[in-house]
């Protein structure tokens, strides 16, 4: 293996020990027990945390709230912050380099759920709706029924993506474009603790995966390499991918209370994804291509820029080729088509930049969720983008940020 | 779910309008409490707009929504943390038997006196902290303070609603008479002692919000493990707002030490008297305001030996702090508790049953909880690079209840004899001059981002806004 090892950053949720006042708060708030203490100090374990925030707001002293970048591989242990008196410094970050190889996506082994590191909006666009959070947590799950599995890539393509349909029966489980659940795989670690949750954005839009239904479908790809290529069995997408119709599966959420689209009537959606990372593109296209069918369309525009190795991996390209352009303005980019020159969506970008840049000047949320790779090509692309039409750019990115506007998810 | 129908005159989560009977008693309380709080609430800022914490419901992302309001016009209400379904009893002769959802007539008088124990103490540190925003360090601390009196405002609101549900006319009763004690009263005194002395100086006021607000906590802990659900649902939600309250008294006295620290270091003076010249509060003078806080609180737990303590356990009405995580029998017939006791004029242990020791199983909890803040002061010191450390006073200091009163007994726990006492307790509590000069050092700087120079600026606003931030508006 030749390929340059990559390093996996995570924002790691801290708490200052300095304000922190030990009075139990944030460990009896947190839904999946990701929260422990000893007589010294309150710490976040890093292999259990879903970046939820369910605990910032009861927090009485604000020490809660701190998020590092650390390499996901250094990440503090639970030993480390329990000997702190104070936080560590911030640490440095390196200049991300060219597009990685694509890696696996650590879904299997990245609970901090969102490792994004560049800027992105605290809260969502002004018009979203209302979420609902926390709902049913690790220790009281909702049980959902497995609805049906299917795969979504080429029976011979390399990757294995399913498509994975949940329903809640009669359970309230309401979820919006952009939330997440969480899933715990059943069973105990090699070290005999449970399996810690992980997290999957929604691939269905809020009124169901079925229109009327109480279901949601997810987009669960196998993994069976880990960050350096070593062949390993991902828990927990293995025993997602495995599932059959009619098992038992326990769910905890709803999660995510920014991620979300805007409900607005004239707003665009521009839309920048790789693999996996289409689902909350999937479950934002499918609200507005039901509110339009219904005859209530919203009249904003939607870009979207999708990322995959080959057409054959790329998830729900059948489907997605025959939305009709004038709903949906589509760009593919495959990195490993024989024959052809790699291509990844910053090219794309690039290629479609007046266009682009129109959508940029108008009244737009810009949504980013794929591999982590992505982001420094993608924002390149962007600030070259607006260079070229005369925007400022870091003026605009700012902009977009405090308003709720861009949103970042990467693993 | 539980989300505050805010369309009811009084905001609740309890569905108070399907019990008319309860809502018009309550309905007729409400301008009662209004009333009191015109009177006895902060002095002068009825007019103020305060950026405050509203519980909005009961769930993590619904009970800290911020915003102005004017004190009047918080939205008290009747909030209970979610039931746990099919809850049982943990403790005592009830054990595993299902929670009760009603007052059995054998516990009625011992639950009503618990609650109203309670409850008398929410209106009672309003009270003694009326005059306070007169003298503020700053913009950012009115604040805390506001939060902390309407919220000590809406945990009697709790503890009334369980007497006009489950009481009927004696809770009816029992409702009027928090309204009509007042702290410090020569004839109508609070309940407990601690909520009738003065908190003249904010330097007390963190004290007191330190210490004292943290045997409400326990107090509360030990609630909320109760066989009788509402009141243990009740002090659950009560216990979420209790932490703020900590946290204030907690980060004030580390700023209060941190000024300190700073001017010591600055100018390379340690006498008292001259670094009182630069206008900080001196250690000692933190080490004799802790010592009096701490001696007057631990008093709050009760007689060491109480057979009323051994009732309330053994009868489900009151357990012990984090009851479901200690791993013993949870009824305690034939365990024992080592006590200190006095024997010719000498401290030695004793050992007693638990059940008759609950009150001192609950103080040694408390002392272990606070002595850790008090740790958590030194490391402001210790970074600072000086010598000066605080400490907690041994436990038969100052004592004024149990089998230590009367006692003399010096901060290291020696017992003493009255002349050795008069000699030393200047220098061991608070005396008049220390709170001549603190009382001198207070100001009334409430410009935003203005900070009096006893006291360092917090590290972080409150709820992620700066710390100049305009907290209050004046209008």
């Amino acid at each position: 293996m030749n390929a340059p090892e990559t390093i996996v950053f995570i924002q790691q949720h801290l708490i200052d020990p300095e304000v922190c006042i030990r009075c139990n708060t944030c460990e009896e708030t947190c839904p999946v027990d990701a929260i422990t203490h000893d007589s010294r100090n309150y710490v976040v374990d890093p292999a259990i945390c879903n970046g939820c925030n369910a605990c910032v707001s009861p927090c009485p002293t604000g020490s809660i709230d701190h998020w590092h970048p650390v390499p996901k591989a250094a990440a503090y242990s639970v030993e480390e912050q329990l000997s702190w008196d104070e936080l560590p410094p911030r640490q440095e970050m390196p200049v991300l380099g060219e597009m990685a190889e694509a890696a696996p996506p650590a879904a299997d082994e990245a609970p901090q759920a969102n490792a994004a590191l560049s800027p992105t909006s605290p809260k969502p666009p002004w018009s979203a709706a209302h979420p609902y959070l926390n709902l049913h947590t690790l220790k009281k799950p909702a049980l959902a029924t497995v609805a049906g599995n299917f795969r979504l890539t080429a029976p011979d393509a390399e990757c294995d993506i399913h498509h994975l349909v949940l329903d809640f029966g009669t359970q309230f489980f309401p979820l919006l474009e952009g939330q997440a659940i969480g899933i715990a795989p059943p069973g105990v670690d090699a070290n005999g603790r449970p399996h810690y949750l992980r997290m999957y954005s929604v691939a269905s839009p809020r009124t169901g995966e079925r229109e009327g239904y109480n279901n949601v479908s997810l987009t669960v790809k196998r993994v069976t390499a880990d960050h350096e290529g070593r062949p390993v069995a991902g828990v927990a997408s293995s025993y997602l991918c495995d599932l059959r119709k009619g098992d038992a599966v326990q769910v905890s959420g709803p999660f995510g209370d920014r991620f979300l689209m805007p409900n607005h009537p004239g707003s665009n959606l521009l839309m920048i994804c790789t693999g996996t990372g289409s689902a909350p593109m999937r479950a934002m296209t499918e609200h507005r291509r039901r509110l339009k069918e219904a005859g209530r369309p919203v009249d904003g525009r939607l870009m979207l820029f999708f990322g995959a190795r080959r057409p054959q991996e790329l998830p729900y390209f059948g489907p997605l080729t025959k939305l009709p352009p004038e709903f949906i303005d589509t760009s593919l980019a495959f990195s490993r088509v024989p024959e052809q020159p790699r291509r990844y969506v910053q090219d794309r970008l690039r290629e479609r930049g007046d266009d682009v840049a129109e959508l940029l000047r108008g009244d737009t949320c810009i949504y980013l969720c794929g591999l982590k790779g992505m982001e420094t090509g993608v924002l390149d692309a962007l600030a070259e983008i607006c260079a070229k039409a005369g925007l400022d750019w870091p003026l605009l990115h700012q902009r977009l940020v405090d308003e709720g506007r861009f949103h970042v998810e990467t693993y | 779910m539980s989300t505050i129908n805010y369309s009811d005159k009084i905001p609740n989560n309890v569905n108070l309008s399907e019990d008319r009977t309860l809502q018009r008693a309550l309905e007729q309380w409400q301008p009662n409490y209004l009333n009191w709080w015109q009177d006895m609430g902060p002095d002068g800022s009825h007019g103020y707009d305060v950026y405050l914490r509203t519980a909005t419901s009961t769930t993590p992302d619904g009970w800290a929504q911020f915003g102005h309001v004017k004190m009047p016009d918080y939205r008290w209400g009747i909030f209970l943390a979610q039931a746990e379904a099919d809850r049982r009893v943990g403790f005592g002769d009830h054990q595993g038997e299902a929670a009760w959802q009603d007052v059995p007539g054998e516990h009625r008088a011992n639950l009503r006196r618990i609650i109203v124990t309670q409850g008398d103490t929410e209106p009672a540190s309003v009270e003694q902290q009326r005059h306070l925003g007169k003298t503020a360090p700053s913009m950012y601390d009115l604040r805390n303070l506001f939060q902390v009196n309407v919220e000590e405002g809406r945990h009697l609101w709790a503890m009334v609603y369980l007497l006009h549900k489950h009481f009927g006319r004696d809770g009816r009763e029992e409702a009027e008479a928090l309204l009509e004690r007042r702290s410090g009263d020569r004839d109508n005194p609070r309940i407990l002692g601690a909520f009738n002395e003065e908190t003249p100086d904010w330097l007390a006021f963190y004290m007191f919000t330190y210490f004292t607000d943290r045997d409400g906590k326990f107090q509360l802990c030990a609630l909320a493990e109760s066989a009788f659900d509402p009141l243990s649902r009740t002090t659950r939600f009560m216990l979420t707002e209790e932490a703020h309250h900590m946290f204030v008294g907690e980060s004030g006295v580390s700023r209060v030490i941190q000024r300190t620290c700073e001017v010591m270091k600055q100018t390379g003076l340690e006498d008292p008297a001259e670094l009182r010249r630069h206008g900080v509060i001196d250690l000692p003078t933190v080490q004799r305001y802790l010592n009096f806080h701490y001696s007057v609180t631990i008093d709050l737990f009760g007689a060491d030996q109480s057979s009323n303590a051994a009732i309330f356990y053994s009868s489900g009405l009151k357990g012990r702090y984090e009851e479901g995580k200690r791993d013993d029998d949870h009824v305690l017939k034939g365990s024992h508790y080592k006590i200190l006791d006095v024997k010719d004029g000498q401290l030695v242990d004793k050992e007693v049953p638990m059940l008759n020791a609950l009150n001192e199983v609950l103080r040694d909890d408390y002392i272990r909880d606070s002595s850790a803040g008090v740790n958590r002061w030194n490391k402001v010191i210790e970074k600072a690079g000086l010598a000066f450390r605080l400490g907690v006073p041994h436990k038969a200091f100052n004592r004024h209840i149990g089998s230590f009163s009367g006692l003399r007994v010096s901060p290291d726990g020696r017992v003493i004899g009255e002349a050795e006492w008069q000699a030393n307790v200047n220098r061991w509590l608070a005396t008049e001059e220390d709170r001549a000069y603190v009382a001198s050092l207070m100001g009334h700087v409430v410009e935003p981002g203005r900070y009096a120079n006893w006291i360092a600026p917090p590290a972080i606003g409150i709820n992620k806004q700066p710390v100049n931030f305009e907290y209050v508006r004046f209008n």
